[in-house]
């Protein structure tokens, strides 16, 4: 039972982070309508910066908060210089030229970093396990990537919902040029709004940096997931984002942990440790393929334009 | 004078007319990963070839060397594509290199076929120990099950009375952990295999290690992988609960990033950078002053490649044509090896010795691998009894 | 097509010439690698060939395409492993399976939209993707060596490089003229009709759901074939084929060459393989000059070069390079 209940927290820890990741991604997809696979770029980007922050200023939190700034101007300046002569084209375009900036960012930080890539030390306190219940253990900085998580979206949802900036983002999102004419500086709300999804996404870096790795192309599987994310919940929405982000961290973990054991009943045991990690790669898309099949527009579609 | 050369393109090999005349020259190509994030493995091996090649004054028999360095992107088919253009196009008189077992299983055979020689520096899959030897085929490395045989060995040794096994799922994975149970005597209560190489995060399997509580926990996670396993494995608090043994987890690649959580990790090599014999200590202190970091066993098993393809040009005078002859000087493995004097099998994968390595702290404060003891003397693989050759 | 004598129908008339002088030009050289490399580009140019068919035309984005490649290719592993080696039954099961799964992904994502379609057929490939993973009797991760290439019983001998040159040409040739035909009969102009307005043209009375899976089906089937001779030309099939990332390098080629143009996708191949091979040399010459040694490593960076190349195609030679050459602008 235990190691049940540690299982579904590692699996929501999971999930958050690719809330974090998927949140940025959706914000610049249903508002501007950009398909951006340069976003796991960004997300290498924070991470990186974040190492390096934190070697020159000797903190964690620092090189964190540093980080978050840097991509996000990197962000902001990606936006003005390439990405919104993009808007308005079709997805096609947008898929071939935000790849094409894969490559770019790939090789820019193997020539800047070197190849080897990096590692982001945590700050001892944040290392010891913590006894949450009885007899359970778990990674104190797992813990602080779910509260993080918790705190970010609630962040969005007050954000989105409840202040100006957020309430132009809508209007902007569903009539274009009607909140322009309303005399709202749209260039600049965009520019702003994907700067913030360019700050999630090295939130998202730099915060699994510690657990798994600063390297090149870090960015490239689990993009693809944020988008199996954002794709089941409903592009544009992030509730949906939370909501799916959540289901497939669980449904990943849950699978890795008792299907080899599932599998083990009914197959030999050198078998079943080769079939279950395939299989449980492939739940994630079946999810999205049935999801898809009879939710055409994801579990909550947005209605806009 | 150095002398590189990399991808031709096709287009300006059009535009050049007829491949270069066949010069008095020892032709090398040398296939690796040099682009992607395993990149610094490549590298590491060809800044160790290079140095071998300085150090023999670029010559071999008497002969200018040519290399031909080519990135296979980790992938099997390009791995293939770029060893045809080496035998094809440029015509190499040797083929040195392969980190990943999958791009040398895909690109064998043109090689052999055109019975070129082959020397592998890193890959060692079961099948080209077994039924695919080829007389054109030569490792300066391991078969892969060695060296997990011989951390097994090791448990044994220590005492070890149950055991978790944690390896990604693809060839050399599955090889290492059974590599591991076919000489541990314990109890193995639990393996699991993980995604490869896309896996993120091993919360969901060290979560079950804690629970099962074994005496030890083997690993094999090579690369960027064994730096992120060993975060979480300490995060989880399982360093001081779980003894880890380790194959391929901890190099001096890797080291610099996994630093004081890999203190008193142990692991098996057939080669260790304290090695104490002459042509080692050489290695070590030059690679060390040119490129300011220690090399890695990717590194030396390339530099022994060198001196061995150099031992079999030296025995024919510079004659390339006379191909059995060199085999003849290759089996006899009749070179200054970095790790020390070896033999062949007749697969002609090494006979050699495993020892144990540990992670220290040098006098200027780097991490680096210590021998410990030797754990097998003349270890042999199991598969060599597959192989049809004898000689 | 006409016969007119623009710039576009020299360029194609010449690069058609040369894919026919290549085995010629090699045997002068003795440089068979030539061969090698031109086979597989053939190859490739046909498998976006057949992605031009319901991306160009027909509007559908499929992110999964490189499945096919790798269906056609494990028909033909799967087979020879089983010691079934004769090509008259591996080439028709590659081509059979690799349609059949085309209609299941299409009869299921066909009534999705724009980025969804893009994702959901990700998310077959992907399926198919893991499988082979999974496929520890064929190699699993690691993939399948195939020996003997397929047999077609003395009429053919696929193992001369020079014959399976010419007949994957022939394929190529057969595969274009095949798709130009069909997209300028009555199916095709459905099948783009529906790319511009799907409504318009149920409302007159189109069953274009049915257009449109047909169409899939047909894109399917002839990568499968694609697959197959990928497989026979490489003597090796893995997962890898079918990576995510394969799929994104054919709509590269499509996109690059030019969509909905019969001969684009050719030569968007052409020009992916050829600047793979020629930038790293590009900038080891020009840079070799300033950097002496060091522009042999500033080589190996030369995917810094083609990132933004692919974005200035997107923003400015919206037609791809076959585009460019007619002088119009699409869209």
């Amino acid at each position: 039972m235990l190691l049940f209940i540690e299982q579904c927290l590692n699996g929501l820890q999971f999930g958050l982070l690719l809330f974090l990741l998927a949140a940025g991604l959706t914000l610049v997809f249903g508002i501007m309508d950009l398909v951006n696979l340069a976003h796991g770029s960004l997300y290498m980007l924070g991470a990186y910066f974040a190492a390096t922050f934190a070697a020159w200023t000797d903190s964690f939190v620092l090189g964190a908060l540093l980080a978050l700034a840097a991509t996000l101007v990197v962000g902001m300046a990606l936006e003005v210089v390439a990405l919104r002569r993009l808007y308005g084209r079709d997805h096609l375009d947008h898929v071939l030229g935000t790849f094409g900036l894969i490559l770019f960012f790939n090789e820019l930080v193997r020539l800047v970093w070197g190849p080897a890539g990096m590692s982001l030390s945590l700050p001892m306190w944040l290392i010891p396990p913590v006894e949450i219940l009885p007899g359970l253990f778990y990674p104190t900085y797992r813990i602080a990537i779910i509260l993080t998580a918790l705190l970010v979206a609630l962040f969005l949802y007050v954000l989105v919902m409840r202040t100006r900036l957020g309430m132009l983002v809508r209007a902007g999102a569903s009539n274009r040029e009607m909140t322009g004419a309303l005399g709202v500086n749209i260039s600049l709300l965009y520019t702003l709004v994907f700067g913030l999804g360019a700050a999630l996404a090295g939130l998202a870096g730099l915060m699994q940096a510690p657990i798994l790795t600063v390297q090149i192309g870090m960015g490239e599987n689990i993009l693809i997931l944020a988008f199996v994310v954002i794709i089941i919940g409903g592009i544009g929405s992030i509730r949906g984002a939370f909501i799916a982000a959540i289901l497939v961290g669980l449904i990943d973990t849950i699978g890795r942990a008792f299907l080899p054991d599932l599998l083990r009943l009914v197959l030999s045991s050198r078998g079943a440790s080769t079939v279950a990690p395939a299989m449980s790669s492939m739940m994630i898309y079946l999810l999205m393929a049935i999801v898809l099949v009879l939710r055409p527009e994801g579990l909550f579609p947005v209605s806009s334009k | 004078m150095k002398r590189i050369s990399i991808a031709a393109s096709a287009v300006l090999a059009l535009a050049a007319g007829p491949a270069m005349a066949q010069g008095k020259s020892v032709k090398i190509g040398f296939v690796s990963t040099f682009s992607g994030p395993t990149a610094v493995i490549g590298n590491d091996m060809r800044n160790s070839f290079e140095l071998a090649l300085d150090h023999i004054g670029r010559k071999m028999g008497g002969l200018p060397v040519e290399v031909i360095y080519e990135d296979d992107q980790q992938k099997p088919e390009v791995g293939k594509q770029k060893t045809e253009k080496l035998i094809q196009s440029d015509k190499v008189d040797f083929v040195i290199g392969y980190i990943w077992s999958n791009v040398l299983l895909a690109s064998l055979k043109p090689v052999v076929d055109s019975q070129t020689f082959l020397i592998s520096a890193n890959a060692g899959p079961s099948q080209i120990a077994g039924e695919l030897c080829s007389p054109y085929f030569f490792s300066t490395s391991w078969q892969n099950d060695q060296t997990p045989q011989a951390i097994g060995e090791y448990m044994n040794q220590k005492d070890v009375k149950t055991a978790y096994l944690l390896g990604p799922n693809y060839a050399a994975g599955k090889d290492m952990l059974a590599g591991v149970a076919s000489t541990y005597k314990g109890k193995v209560i639990g393996e699991d295999l993980t995604k490869w190489p896309d896996q993120l995060d091993f919360s969901a399997e060290l979560s079950k290690v804690k629970a099962a509580k074994p005496d030890a926990l083997f690993v094999f996670y090579p690369g960027a992988a064994g730096v992120q396993f060993l975060n979480q494995y300490v995060q989880a608090g399982l360093k001081g609960q779980v003894p880890l043994y380790t194959a391929f987890t901890i190099d001096s690649l890797s080291l610099p990033r996994q630093g004081e959580f890999a203190l008193g990790i142990p692991g098996a090599q057939a080669w260790v950078n304290d090695l104490p014999n002459e042509a080692n200590k050489k290695f070590v202190a030059d690679f060390k002053a040119k490129h300011k970091t220690y090399p890695s066993f990717y590194g030396a098993q390339s530099y022994d490649a060198a001196n061995f393809a150099n031992s079999a040009v030296v025995a024919v005078n510079g004659d390339l044509s006379k191909k059995d002859a060199m085999r003849a000087e290759m089996r006899k493995a009749n070179y200054a090896s970095v790790r020390g004097p070896y033999k062949y099998g007749n697969n002609q994968f090494p006979i050699q010795n495993f020892y144990l390595q540990d992670v220290v702290k040098d006098a200027e404060g780097n991490f680096t691998l210590k021998t410990v003891t030797t754990i097998v003397k003349d270890s042999q693989d199991q598969f060599h009894e597959k192989c049809p050759m004898k000689w | 097509m006409t016969a007119a004598l623009t710039p576009r129908n020299v360029v194609i008339a010449v690069l058609m010439l040369l894919l026919a002088a290549v085995p010629v030009y090699a045997a002068v050289t003795a440089n068979t690698f030539l061969v090698t490399l031109f086979t597989r580009v053939i190859i490739l140019g046909m498998a976006a060939t057949s992605l031009n068919l319901i991306l160009g035309y027909g509007g559908m984005v499929s992110f999964g395409h490189a499945v096919y490649l790798g269906i056609g290719g494990y028909a033909v592993g799967i087979l020879a492993q089983e010691g079934a080696s004769s090509g008259f039954v591996q080439w028709p099961v590659a081509i059979l399976v690799s349609a059949l799964f085309a209609l299941l992904v299409g009869a299921l994502s066909l009534r999705t939209r724009g980025v969804y379609f893009i994702m959901i057929t990700l998310a077959f490939a992907q399926l198919v993707y893991y499988f082979g993973v999974g496929l520890d009797r064929y190699g699993a991760d690691d993939g399948l060596t195939i020996g003997r290439r397929s047999q077609f019983a003395g009429l053919l001998n696929l193992s001369d490089r020079t014959q399976f040159y010419y007949l994957c040409l022939a394929l190529l040739v057969v595969t274009i003229y095949l798709i130009a035909r069909l997209v300028n009969s009555r199916f095709g102009m459905v099948i783009q009709g529906a790319r511009s307005n799907d409504r318009r043209m149920r409302a007159i009375g189109f069953p274009t759901f049915r257009y449109r899976l047909t169409a899939f089906v047909i894109a399917g089937a002839i990568c499968g074939l694609a697959g197959a001779l990928l497989a026979n030309h490489t003597g090796f099939i893995s997962p890898a084929t079918m990576h995510w990332t394969r799929s994104g390098d054919l709509i590269v080629m499509v996109v690059l060459g030019g969509m909905a143009s019969s001969f684009g996708p050719l030569i968007g191949a052409v020009a992916l393989l050829s600047l793979e091979e020629a930038l790293p040399v590009l900038i080891r010459v020009s840079a070799s000059p300033m950097f002496g040694d060091a522009a042999v490593r500033m080589a190996e960076y030369w995917q810094i070069v083609l990132g933004p190349l692919f974005l200035l195609v997107v923003l400015f030679a919206r037609g791809g390079i076959d585009g460019l050459l007619a002088g119009v602008r699409r869209g």
